[in-house]
């Protein structure tokens, strides 16, 4: 039994099934991280005092890793027009990229946690703090969701080129999709709370 | 297999069917019906759970009332005390810490574990691929993952009773900061919501992506079945509406496990003592974050129910329901209104004018398509051939039981009378009568309904409506007394029903009324849950298309529906969906999938 | 799925290239900016401002948000609504609260 426009596109809304689905599970994360930079704004508006991001955080390993998760963006979107070339070599390369450069993320993220769990700053420590921790390591974790869906697709997923390659190049692109709403939640929790 | 024959195998185990598709062989038991990816299986694993379920919360609420109608009194079933902890229940007398278990569990395991998985998981997942002429939902292994999660979920949430300190016990809403210092059970609450958060929104997004994409031939938005609107609208509540919950229910564990102070205001003090928390925290963040889920979460709760009541009163009145497009705007506009209503649910913590008034209007707003949806479901009834059989009794009794519900409503969202109102018995009447008559109502109406096309033989008629007259009678017992109780003052979660309170005298000898309604509902139910498991063996037996009905799942499937694909031949539709006693036809219903008229 | 030419795509590809490059830029841009420790509203407007525009670029060409179906804008839109009303909302009820 088939399910109808797993890989090819209905006519009427020009969509196969995943790309739509990917897309309001990301309007859903829109909700959730939206929750939280409201209660941000709330908790800071209401605050009689609020540290400046940057005289507690490391602004300069923030910025490496800005450059980093930016960087597999671009690997990710390249691996999928790899497979738009029928390439898989070059697709195997660039979703190895993305998959090195996440984990890239998320070790200067340990590194910089472990920093400040050394100088005593834990998440309880003020509601600045417990903002930074919970925002940034929610954030880690779709960093973590992100890199166990790709390298399912870069290893025992990435068998699927061989029996159905539409469907196989829509799961890249919509992983990809993925991929790039966490950097794209970066691009905003990095400013916020590493600048401001 | 042929069309609404049962096969009968004779001396073979009847879960062996003959293989009809070539590459096809026979999965085991576990992947047929523990682990399957079709959704009528998992439709039926929702809805078995979450009977289940309401039927658990149903009896925590039972034991509840025995407190309320005789407070201090020791509780006569010695089994059941035994059952419950005699550390909860010394010397038979409920204690209030186990009461507020009790309460908090009610309302959580009712609402998340009980109606929304029966309104969405089980009759969503059963009826909306079949009546859109879909072979299944869009993501079917994504659909057995949603059921498994929330089964987690409310394993964590059952569990939680065991825990030392037993359940929740800080309100089904668990607000900030008594839930943030309450016992371990509010971890497993927490814990238990981001199960059920989760299998929530994988759900929506399935079923957004099913109606969308995958109906029939000639099946257009507007062809489509109220019902199917109303699963897609509520599908849209779900997944926008449920992650600031998620959000918040994360926040509240990193408090009461990371010593955080998101919702811990500055110089707390417990039990004399200071907190020790950097605080700076606001508990109204917590409302906000909560009701801004809780808020749509009351029209999950109704709009499959009157998507239901639709289905059966078009069927049951053999004319087309009155104003369809009206009410599928309605329905899309109160899906949108429900997001911008929810600080109604806060008009008395200090709110200013301006917003307070904001919400004011857009609450008196949202109730203008409900009322819409419930007029034209009324005057659908006008000219009809009405039957009188169970579902139809069901889902009439809806009407006016909503409409109840709906009015009482009305006060509640104007802050001036809230402030006398809220957090009194008023309330509690108000959202039951809704849900309970209301909602609790129109899922019988649907199980009574769908059941010949699940099991392919009907519920006992006499029996079901036995079950329909008892429950209408004890179900407005129990509720219509809240009102005269929150309009004098009586305040919810009140331990002892208010007895100690001078206003409260004149009406606590409601409780003891209530209470024994609220018994008596209990054991009518006994023949709605014999007549459910002993139709379906016994039941009689009846064709695929029992009810002559023009929906798809009752015109173009066979009685209980093929295995795999749904459908013998894959629907067109040519037609809208209620076409009933169409002039000039020699049938007084047009089945969707029928080509000219008969 | 729209049908890429293997031209299409090695155009599209110099786009990420490009698109990689300004992200760059921006970045550096947002950091420097906030060496200059502007007060609160200025700051936060400037780094809101730059980071949009990133978030664009990256929506709109590595998520190729510019050529997507109307299905999409339309789901994307309302949940814009519903995230302005999410981060307005509660703030203002702070900011609004009852007057003695």
């Amino acid at each position: 039994m088939q399910i109808p426009y797993n890989s090819v596109a209905r006519p009427d809304t020009g969509l196969y099934n995943a790309k739509l689905g990917i897309w309001l599970f990301l309007a859903s994360e829109v909700m959730l991280f939206g929750a939280l930079f409201s209660s941000y704004v709330l908790l800071r508006v209401g605050a009689p005092t609020w540290p400046h991001g940057y005289t507690i955080l490391n602004v300069p390993l923030a910025t490496l890793n800005t450059v980093i998760l930016i960087g597999s963006s671009v690997t990710m979107v390249m691996s999928w027009a790899s497979l738009m070339l029928k390439d898989l070599t070059k697709y195997k390369r660039y979703m190895g990229g993305t998959i090195l450069l996440a984990f890239g993320f998320l070790i200067v993220k340990a590194f910089e946690y472990g920093a400040k769990f050394e100088h005593g700053l834990f998440p309880g420590e003020s509601t600045f703090l417990a903002i930074y921790f919970t925002m940034t390591g929610l954030h880690g974790l779709h960093v973590v969701g992100g890199i166990i869906v790709n390298t399912y697709l870069w290893g025992p997923g990435s068998k699927m080129w061989n029996t159905d390659p539409v469907r196989f190049t829509n799961r890249v692109e919509v992983a990809g999709l993925y991929w790039h709403f966490v950097d794209l939640v970066w691009i905003f929790l990095f400013p916020v709370l590493y600048l401001l | 297999m042929s069309h609404g024959d049962q096969e009968v195998h004779i001396g073979a185990r009847a879960d062996h069917h003959p293989p009809h598709e070539v590459e096809h062989h026979e999965p085991g038991f576990w992947r047929r019906y523990v682990f399957s990816t079709d959704h009528k299986v998992i439709g039926i694993q929702y809805g078995i759970t979450a009977l289940l379920f309401l039927l658990f919360g149903f009896t925590l609420m039972m034991i509840m009332r025995w407190q309320l109608a005789y407070p201090g009194e020791a509780f006569p079933l010695k089994w059941l005390v035994d059952l419950m902890g005699v550390d909860n229940m010394p010397d038979g007398i409920m204690l209030p810490e186990f009461y507020n278990q009790l309460g908090a569990m009610h309302g959580t395991i009712m609402v998340f574990l009980g109606i929304v998985p029966l309104a969405v998981g089980a009759f969503g997942n059963y009826v909306v691929p079949l009546q859109i002429g879909a072979p299944d939902m869009a993501f079917p292994k994504l659909n057995l993952t949603s059921y498994w999660v929330y089964f987690l979920g409310g394993v964590t949430m059952f569990v939680s009773f065991f825990l030392p300190g037993g359940a929740a016990n800080s309100g089904w809403t668990s607000y900030a900061p008594l839930s943030v210092i309450a016992t371990t059970g509010q971890t497993f609450w927490l814990l238990g919501m981001v199960f059920l958060i989760t299998s929530s929104l994988l759900g929506s997004v399935n079923f957004i992506v099913t109606i969308i994409q995958l109906r029939a031939n000639g099946l257009t938005f507007m062809r489509l079945p109220f019902f199917v609107w109303a699963q897609f609208v509520t599908a849209f509540l779900l997944l926008l509406a449920f992650p600031p919950l998620e959000a918040a229910g994360v926040m509240q564990l990193m408090d009461r496990l990371a010593g955080t102070s998101f919702f811990l205001p500055s110089g707390l003090v417990v039990s004399g003592v200071p907190l020790s928390v950097s605080g700076g925290g606001s508990p109204l963040l917590w409302q906000h974050l909560f009701w801004f889920l809780a808020h749509p979460e009351v029209y999950v709760l109704i709009l499959p129910a009157m998507g239901i009541v639709g289905e059966v009163i078009a069927n049951n009145t053999r004319k087309p329901l009155w104003g369809y497009r009206p009410m599928v705007y309605s329905i899309v506009f109160l899906g949108f209104m429900s997001f911008i209503v929810w600080a109604h649910h806060m008009f008395l913590t200090g709110m200013g004018t301006t917003i307070s008034a904001f919400f004011q209007t857009t609450t008196m707003i949202i109730s203008i398509p409900s009322i819409v949806i419930l007029t034209a479901l009324f005057l659908s009834l006008w000219g009809g051939s009405i039957r009188y059989n169970t579902p139809m009794l069901f889902a009439l009794a809806f009407l006016p039981m909503f409409g109840i519900g709906g009015l009482t409503g009305l006060p509640l969202g104007l802050a001036p009378p809230d402030i006398h109102l809220h957090d009194t018995y008023y309330v509690i009447g108000h959202f039951h009568y809704v849900v309970a008559p209301g909602t609790l109502f129109a899922l019988f109406a649907g199980i009574y309904y769908w059941f010949p096309k699940v099991t392919g033989r009907k519920m006992n008629d006499a029996l079901g409506k036995v079950h329909f007259y008892l429950s209408f009678i004890f179900i407005n017992g129990v509720f219509m007394p809240m009102f005269i109780q929150g309009l004098a003052g009586v305040s919810r979660r009140l331990y002892d029903g208010g007895a100690q309170y001078a206003h409260a005298q004149d009406v606590l000898h409601w409780n003891e009324f209530m209470s024994v309604s609220a018994w008596l509902l209990g054991i009518a139910q006994i023949p709605f849950i014999l007549n459910f498991f002993w139709s379906m063996k016994r039941g009689q037996k009846v064709t695929a298309n029992h009810w002559e009905a023009t929906t798809l799942e009752w015109a173009a499937t066979t009685s209980p529906p093929l295995a795999h694909g749904n459908f013998a031949a894959v629907p067109e539709v040519h037609r809208g969906p209620y076409e009933y006693s169409v002039p000039g036809h020699s049938r007084d219903y047009a089945p969707q999938n029928q080509v000219a008229e008969a | 799925m729209d049908s890429h030419g293997a031209e299409d795509i090695k155009k599209q590809v110099r786009g990420y290239i490009m698109v990689f490059v300004a992200l760059m830029a921006l970045t550096i841009v947002t950091v420097a900016i906030s060496y200059l420790h502007l007060d609160v509203a200025a700051a936060v407007t400037v780094a809101l401002v730059v980071a949009t525009i990133k978030a664009s670029l990256v929506a709109s060409y590595f998520m190729h948000l510019i050529s997507e179906k109307k299905l999409i804008y339309a789901t994307l839109m309302l949940t814009a609504l519903f995230f302005v009303g999410l981060m307005f909302l509660p703030v203002s009820h702070m900011l609004d609260p009852i007057q003695n």
